[in-house]
């Protein structure tokens, strides 16, 4: 805590040179939930034409610190300053007021309903439609976001829809940005685009707070990081004079491993085989799946690359068998034809699945540990279930086995679900499948939310298990963690599936073309024309 | 200062208990406060309303045929509510469990023997449980709201059972009062004890309440139901099938109403009526969640509403205060229980509006 109120009051305190009015200062901010202390004497200040990083793990206290800053929680200690002078930000309303706007992490737009209605529910005031869609088509040529305000918004792209928050943000002139994750949905060709609108925007001498767990953005585009870690601000520096490793220690106030990917050497028998597989939409915002074909071998780990919400929860659900494919040969696990058989059956053949959603799909919240390991394992034999009777004492060894070898970290001995944190959860629901040794595994987003350390552990599990000559699938939208795994990898895109490529010859910028769906002589064609089936 | 919610991390072990029994304290103060505010002593009104059913082998008979009934369609329910299947219908099923369970002694009178009682239970249930079928149906097959439908089944139940006493099973020998024909000995429940009218429906509540109780925590059913009830998606992906379980949950919850039903008819008013029941079918869903949708609670919680029944009886005999005074108090019971159920998984803080600091700011 040694950095606040000092820098706050001198803008030559410390190691940084840092010019720009203050803007708004946070000083000794507290916040309480029950009996844990999601910031404890907590103070940033942000200043005019500075993109300021805020970085730490999940859990760490940043998002409770954007929710006070921007008046959606009230600090139990602390005090607000706004270019010198105390403040009360009480509300969102008045943290637009004073010039303080925010683009969310999850989208708050209305899918059924046009790009400029939306803006203009956010907006005070009331203006016309026509004048509001002049604004809009102003402000967003203007920073080069452009956008068409008639559209509905469940017909663009996740790329789009975040044009739409950014300039809705924009259009109320605010003096900072917040902005939560913002590159988590973009390719990387959006991503340059959204970077070139900050660097202008900071021009202007508008302040930017950025959260981001992506490191290499924090350095390349950041001018002042301020690092949280157990809701206390644990340093300050300048992200360009270090490293994405230097700053990733920072955040988790240790060295981490490095994930170790041993060679995969020849490709060993056909485990998992999807094969021309085609399912409709399963709603009006479902996304069609087109004639995907994969095959992976023994030994190697594929990935699927893809921005959110392109059909990888519909392939999951499909190769999983929570839904089932019109074929029986569209899915096959070691040669065995499952396409119509249910998620047991599948798991009896030798696969396990990890879905994305930890709480409430890969695992029941007010059930305990033991009983979620009944929820995946009942049906596959592992002395659970005797003639319709749960063999509790059992759930039980294997809950205190999977804490032992997978390091689930828990207050009391098995805790219900919802009690454990993000990382711990997951490391559970993984365990809870490699624990059964399987000859097959899927898994959707293996470290979302994931803090870093048990991220690395996830990603080395899954690497061993393809080595000792199971077959593993990720499911990514993590370009670093599918390097970091994949021996191959393919790219999702509108429910089309492109060839898996070696991981060598991959780069970033190819996944980042294939994402918006243009492909080329190497994948199937008919790419790119995909459009929403109804 | 305002009062906070804040989410515990677990469920309280301590409240999951707990809950009722402030619930319970709760209605016993403000019945007390509503028995002084219409002029009459608490003590003794709330002495009347909920001791006196205590204290005769008249009476604690009389709470058997009452309780009865409540726990064993509040069993059910209990279930049913668990897998997240709300069946609201319970009077209706209990209503058919009594009509389809009475026709062998109304329509075939002149078959007299052994197998006529067990006959007439397994019709009742069957009966209960093809009404249950329908919402069950049309929720898994068009996606209706089985709140609504289950409720809307009731009237339609009450409404059929009322037109075939004043119809075609009308007492031919009963001077054209709107009633069956009285049934037969083979065709009544018998007492369970030499002292009084206690039926059988007693013993097969308790049954019911241990059958379930050992489904709920120890089968793999049981697990099912929890799972569909608190995360269905975590249902499909354990291998679940929604459809099944609503289907299996209205199927079990509209059985053992037929069978309330039936033993009610059989045992207690042995012939059929315009009305065979003061709303057991509601009350239980009280029963229900009063007795934390666990069946070893529902026996108790049966209980205590049986006794709310006696005591209304009771209060309108003594006291001479209307019948309506024992709906109140279910009502009261419900609002406190669902209100009390909110600690379990929160706690009460107070906290200040402002902290001074911020409030002083604004200068």
């Amino acid at each position: 805590m040694e950095t606040d109120t000092q820098t706050a009051k001198d803008p030559q305190a410390g190691d940084f040179e840092r010019s720009g009015d203050l803007l708004l200062q946070a000083q000794g901010i507290t916040k309480r939930f029950g009996e844990i202390l999601a910031n404890n004497n907590v103070s940033i200040d942000l200043r005019a034409g500075e993109i300021h990083a805020l970085l730490g793990e999940n859990g760490a206290g940043k998002s409770t610190l954007v929710k006070i800053l921007y008046g959606a929680l009230e600090p139990n200690d602390g005090a607000l300053l706004w270019r010198g002078k105390p403040v009360a930000i009480t509300s969102p309303a008045e943290a637009r007021k004073l010039g303080i706007g925010m683009v969310f992490q999850h989208f708050s737009l209305f899918e059924a309903l046009t790009v400029a209605e939306n803006i203009a529910l956010a907006l005070p005031g009331k203006l016309s439609i026509r004048e509001l869609s002049e604004r809009i088509r102003k402000v967003s040529t203007d920073y080069g976001l452009e956008l068409d305000p008639g559209a509905i918004v469940a017909d663009l792209p996740v790329g789009i829809r975040q044009r739409v928050e950014i300039v809705r943000c924009l259009l109320q002139e605010p003096d900072l940005i917040i902005m939560d994750e913002p590159t988590s949905v973009l390719t990387p060709q959006e991503t340059d685009q959204l970077f070139i609108t900050l660097q202008r925007l900071t021009k202007e001498g508008c302040a930017i707070l950025y959260i981001s767990h992506r490191l290499e953005e924090v350095k390349q585009i950041c001018h002042h990081a301020t690092i949280m870690r157990h809701g206390e601000v644990v340093s300050e520096c300048d992200p360009s004079k270090e490293t994405p490793a230097t700053l990733a220690s920072m955040m988790v106030g240790a060295e981490i491993k490095d994930v170790r990917k041993p060679s995969a050497g020849a490709p060993g028998d056909e485990r998992l085989v999807i094969e021309r597989l085609s399912a409709p939409a399963d709603g009006p915002f479902g996304v069609a799946l087109r004639d995907v074909d994969l095959t992976i071998h023994a030994g190697e780990v594929v990935a699927i690359a893809g921005i959110a919400a392109n059909g990888q929860g519909e392939l999951f659900d499909l190769i999983s068998g929570e839904r089932l494919s019109a074929l029986p040969e569209s899915v096959r696990i070691d040669g065995q034809p499952v396409g119509r058989k249910g998620v047991n059956e599948r798991r009896r053949a030798g696969a396990a699945f990890v879905p994305e959603e930890r709480l409430g799909h890969g695992a029941v919240p007010g059930l305990k540990l033991s009983e979620n390991i009944v929820l995946t394992r009942h049906g596959v034999n592992d002395g659970l279930v005797r003639a319709g009777f749960v063999n509790r004492s059992r759930a039980a060894e294997l809950e205190k086995k999977i804490k032992k070898n997978y390091d689930v970290r828990m207050s009391h001995d098995d805790p219900e679900a919802r009690s454990l944190s993000g990382g711990n959860l997951q490391k559970f629901v993984v365990g809870r499948e490699l624990d059964r040794n399987p000859g097959v595994i899927v898994i959707n987003q293996p470290t979302w939310g994931v803090d870093a350390g048990a991220a690395a552990t996830i990603r080395q599990e899954l690497i061993d298990l393809a080595r000792a000559g199971s077959a593993v699938l990720v499911i990514s939208q993590d370009l670093d963690e599918i390097f970091e795994v994949a021996d191959r990898i393919a790219v999702i895109s509108r429910g089309e599936l492109s060839d898996a490529e070696p991981a060598e010859s991959m780069t970033r910028e190819r996944i980042g073309l294939l994402m918006g769906g243009i492909t080329d002589a190497h994948t199937a064609q008919g790419g790119g024309a995909a459009t929403h089936a109804a | 200062m305002r009062l906070e919610l804040e989410k515990r991390s677990e469920h309280s072990t301590f409240y999951s208990i707990a809950s009722p029994f402030i619930a319970i304290g709760l209605t016993l103060i403000f019945g007390a406060i509503l028995f002084a505010v219409i002029g009459k002593d608490p003590a003794e009104a709330l002495y009347i309303y909920f001791v006196s059913p205590l204290t005769s082998t008249w009476s604690l008979h009389e709470l058997a045929v009452k309780s009865a009934p409540l726990i064993l369609i509040g069993a059910g329910l209990s279930l049913c509510f668990l897998s997240s299947n709300w069946n609201i219908g319970a009077e209706g099923q209990f209503v058919m469990g009594a009509v389809f369970g009475s026709m062998m002694p109304i329509v075939f009178p002149d078959v007299q023997n052994t197998f006529v009682l067990p006959l007439m239970i397994i019709m009742g249930m069957a009966g209960g449980a093809a009404y249950a079928f329908i919402p069950a149906f049309l929720k898994t097959r068009f996606g209706t709201n089985e709140i609504l439908t289950s409720l809307m089944l009731v009237y339609v139940a009450q409404l059929f059972l009322d037109w075939l006493v004043r119809g075609p099973w009308r007492n031919p020998e009963g001077f054209n009062f709107p009633e069956s024909r009285t049934f037969h000995e083979y065709a009544i429940l018998p007492e369970v004890l030499e002292s009084g009218r206690a039926h059988y429906g007693a013993v097969f509540a308790v049954l019911a309440v241990i059958g379930l109780a050992v489904l709920l925590s120890k089968t793999l059913k049981g697990f099912e139901i929890q799972v569909a009830g608190q995360a269905p998606r975590a249902g499909r992906f354990g291998g679940f099938s929604a459809a099944k379980m609503t289907f299996f949950a209205f199927l079990l919850s509209g059985a053992l109403a037929g069978l309330a039903g039936i033993s009610e008819v059989s045992g207690a008013v042995q012939q059929l009526r315009p009305v065979v029941s003061p709303g057991y079918g509601f009350t239980a869903i009280i029963v229900a969640f009063l007795g934390r949708l666990n069946p070893i609670g529902v026996l108790f919680a049966g209980i205590l509403l049986g006794i709310s029944y006696l005591g209304g009886e009771e209060a309108q005999i003594v006291l001479g205060l209307s019948d309506k005074i024992t709906r109140v108090f279910q009502g009261m019971l419900l609002f406190f229980v669902l209100a009390c159920d909110t600690l379990i998984l929160y706690r009460i803080r107070f906290v200040s509006t402002r902290t001074p600091a911020l409030a002083m700011g604004e200068n």
